[in-house]
């Protein structure tokens, strides 16, 4: 494959220490670390040699947490104390979730994201989410033995705002770095990509657990390209189990089942699907508590008939990002099948019936999205060496961002499949004079009711200086980063004076939510508050000192000797300050090299983009 | 200094200012560009330059953006030669009904047919015809959009060109109106 020929700016030929960063997938059902060892993807195994880790968290009356295998049997014997599949809560309130009634769980009526009440408190899904990490980086950093530089954290593309800001701050809840949130489809693309040389257009068909994403991506030397995503955030192999369990339930006829059997028909419902996609027909016998017996026998093809309606709902989706792609599905050169759920047969027959080809399933479903994130946390961690393969990821946003307007109207600001980092920029101005505050409020999605869409926050302007109605211009600019997060920022235009905003979440949590929790960790996960916004604090330092140096020594021409020499007094100061444990003073250092380092950097951005171009224009020739 | 980022759009990819674009040569300039400045290649660098790696990247996903497809492409070269359109930047179309005082009673008249096609075909849940106009929508957009290479590259006469981009906007509008009909017609 023919791959981009271009270095990372400053890149060092020179060999320098490996950082050690990983890929995560966190799963509904099922959560992988993996990382690149000597070159090669691999994901990271237990002693008894397994990768996939449930994502299953027990919370013990005793006030022990168990995580993965070792919360398995909590789910029969304490119920409401051991989570599955917490991914579907993450960014959601009460009444976005489907089939409640039949979870154990205790909910709290609270307003946004929902909780949990469990024996060790009230709890989050992303605190939850961030006990799947904290075990997730701790088998890593035994297996790699040393602290992890960061990590690529996996989410649906179909993913909102809400959930990839909850994802994120669960991460930095179990302490690790993000380098970047990966679309799942999108890591599957690089890990497929990179392995078979491909070149085209692809489709990435993801039935996860509890989500569907389908994803097109245009494939070009080394480039992975998204024109299209489109999904279905709560549909996943969990919705296959929740037919199998309706239909048990419903044949058996036994009375309503306690939580304890509701969890073990649901367990069944599972393994009986599972077996149907290898064997033509299975028992679904299940012993309950209350002491009835459920005995029934499922064949295959009633199976498929049941949950038909679930394979088609996938369809959609597919016909929108082709739409939106502005392709049909005999562009499609291949279609990459990831998720536990496309073993299914049926979900298999329906993909290659929709493309008129055989779905590529050379890759182990469960794996391929583990493994391209890991190999992107490698590349972002900056281990990659001159002569690796390099590639470049360019992702897109799967929903539009729109703001209230009059009449509960979205206005969308940034438009679905932009492809990313995107910032747009509106316009707004005050209807009554001397008005000094104005109030927005931002959604996500398609519809146009506000109402239909999923309302991401409200914020406020404030420190609008007072003017007649009309008069003051004030531009709020909206930014989408290569995470598919949402920042918001805004000024007014005739004086240039900045509007402060205050950003309510509305299924997320406040940054002192997650300040607060990260102090409650401190004594669990044995680390030290202070000492980890220490640490950050060096490693910005030992960052910027590197990249100064290495600037310094390839473009150092750039420079007269006045200003060569201030920057190696800053660089020196900083060095000094960064041995120390001062983290304040520190910052203090990293923000006086950075000021003074500014303009070269400038002027260093501005010589490698005319080379780059400069390189481009030769090759068309 | 720093040219590259202030310069146009056309300027920024190396392109020269005009309709007719090849594509490719434009996409592989969107990647090599990219390349330089995408977050991703300054993850392991300090904030700082990743700041800045993210303005450079910021402003080459809306120069493509812009110049990637015909409306906004004809909307930034008027705009570039002083015939202002009010969208402000890159694909910001207009929202509501398209009319200007100059436009001919004819299109008026035009605009109203589609619109009542398209409601149709939407009351009744007509997936093949909704796809039946979208069909005959693109072809029509491919005829405006040749007829503004014409005006724009060869004749110059901006005049007629923003006539055409106002009748593409309405286009434009109505395609996204039908797919979303079909989309939600879909489930």
């Amino acid at each position: 494959m023919a791959l981009l020929q271009i270095a990372e700016p400053g890149l060092s030929t020179a060999p320098h220490q490996h950082r050690l960063a990983v890929g995560i997938d966190l799963g509904t059902t099922n959560s992988l670390v993996a990382t690149v060892k000597n070159g090669i993807a691999v994901c990271l195994v237990d002693e008894q040699g397994r990768a996939l880790v449930p994502s299953v968290v027990h919370y013990r009356g005793d006030g022990g947490v168990d995580i993965g295998v070792a919360a398995l049997g909590a789910r029969l014997e304490d119920p409401k104390n051991t989570i599955v599949s917490v991914k579907r809560f993450m960014g959601r309130g009460l009444t976005d979730v489907t089939h409640i009634e039949a979870m154990p769980y205790v909910f709290e009526e609270t307003p946004g994201m929902l909780r949990l009440r469990t024996v060790r408190g009230s709890k989050s899904p992303v605190e939850i989410s961030a006990d799947i990490l904290r075990a997730l980086r701790a088998r890593a950093e035994a297996s790699l033995g040393g602290e992890l530089t960061g990590a690529v954290i996996t989410v649906p593309a179909y993913f909102d705002d809400a959930q990839r800001q909850a994802t994120k701050d669960a991460a930095r809840l179990a302490g690790l770095h993000v380098l970047r949130l990966l679309n799942e489809p999108t890591a599957a693309a690089v890990a497929y990509g990179l392995d078979n040389a491909a070149e085209g257009v692809y489709a990435v068909y993801d039935l996860g657990g509890g989500t569907f994403d389908l994803s097109i991506l245009k494939l070009t030397r080394g480039v992975f390209e998204v024109l299209a995503t489109n999904g279905d955030a709560a549909l996943g192999g969990d919705d296959f189990d929740h037919r199998l369990y309706c239909w048990a339930l419903d044949q058996s006829r036994i009375a309503p089942p306690s939580a304890e059997d509701a969890r073990r028909m649901q367990m069944k419902a599972r393994a009986v699907k599972e077996l149907l996609s290898v064997s033509e027909e299975a028992p679904f016998r299940v012993r309950l508590a209350s002491n009835e017996e459920v005995d029934l026998n499922i064949g295959r093809e009633t199976f498929f008939e049941m949950t038909r309606p679930l394979v088609q709902k996938t369809l959609a989706p597919i016909r929108r990002a082709l739409r939106d792609a502005g392709l049909v599905a005999q562009d499609i050169k291949g279609v990459v099948m990831v998720g536990g759920a496309t073993r299914m047969p049926h979900v298999l027959r329906a993909v290659a019936e929709f493309f008129g080809q055989a779905p590529l399933t050379n890759l182990d479903p469960d794996k391929v999205v583990a493994l391209g994130a890991a190999m992107q946390a490698n590349a972002l961690a900056g281990n990659r060496r001159a002569g690796d393969d390099d590639w470049l990821l360019l992702d897109v946003i799967p929903l539009s961002l729109g703001l209230e307007t009059m009449g509960g109207l979205s206005e969308k600001i940034v438009p679905r499949n932009a492809t990313l980092p995107i910032a747009r920029a509106q316009e707004f101005t005050t209807f009554k004079d001397g008005q000094t505050a104005m109030a927005f409020h931002v959604v996500q999605g398609e519809r146009e009711l506000v109402a239909d869409c999923r309302s991401l926050a409200r914020f406020e302007l404030r420190g609008i200086p007072p003017m007649v109605a009309g008069a003051a211009r004030i531009r709020v600019t909206f930014q989408v980063d290569a995470d598919g997060l949402l920042s918001v920022s805004a000024r007014e235009a005739s004086t240039g004076v900045e509007t402060s905003i205050t950003v309510k979440p509305s299924y997320g949590l406040t940054d002192d939510e997650i300040a607060d929790m990260l102090r409650a960790g401190i004594d669990r996960a044995g680390d030290d508050f202070a000492v980890r916004a220490l640490r950050e604090q060096q490693l910005e330092a030992e960052r910027l000192l590197e990249a100064t140096a290495r600037a310094l020594e390839t473009d150092g021409e750039l420079l007269g000797t006045t200003e060569r020499a201030a920057i190696e007094h800053e660089a020196a100061k900083l060095k000094a300050l960064a041995a120390g444990g001062d983290a304040p003073a520190i910052g203090a250092g990293i923000a006086a090299l950075a000021r003074i380092t500014d303009a070269f950097a400038a002027r260093r951005m501005d010589r490698s983009i005319r080379s780059a171009l400069a390189g481009h224009k030769i090759e068309e020739l | 200094m720093a040219v590259d980022f202030t310069a146009d759009y056309f300027a920024l990819f190396g392109l020269p200012r005009r309709f007719g674009i090849d594509e490719a040569v434009l996409d592989r300039a969107w990647h090599t560009l990219q390349a330089e400045v995408h977050p991703d290649r300054h993850a392991s660098r300090p904030d700082s330059e990743r700041r800045r790696a993210m303005q450079g990247a910021l402003r080459v996903n809306e120069a493509y953006g812009t110049l990637k497809k015909a409306l906004p492409r004809a909307q930034y070269l008027l705009e570039l030669a002083g015939f202002g359109h009010g969208h402000g930047h890159g694909l910001e179309l207009g929202h509501g009904a398209v009319a200007s005082s100059t436009m001919a009673p004819e299109f008026l008249i035009e605009q109203m047919q589609w619109r009542e096609a398209v409601a149709e075909a939407r009351a009744v849940g007509d997936v093949a015809a909704l796809e039946r106009l979208a069909q005959r929508l693109r072809a029509h957009a491919g005829e405006m959009t040749t007829r503004l290479a014409a005006q724009i590259d060869e004749r110059r006469d901006l005049e007629a060109a923003a006539d055409t981009v106002h009748r593409l906007m309405f286009l434009d509008k109505l395609r996204r109106e039908i797919d979303d009909a079909l989309a939600a017609l879909d489930g």
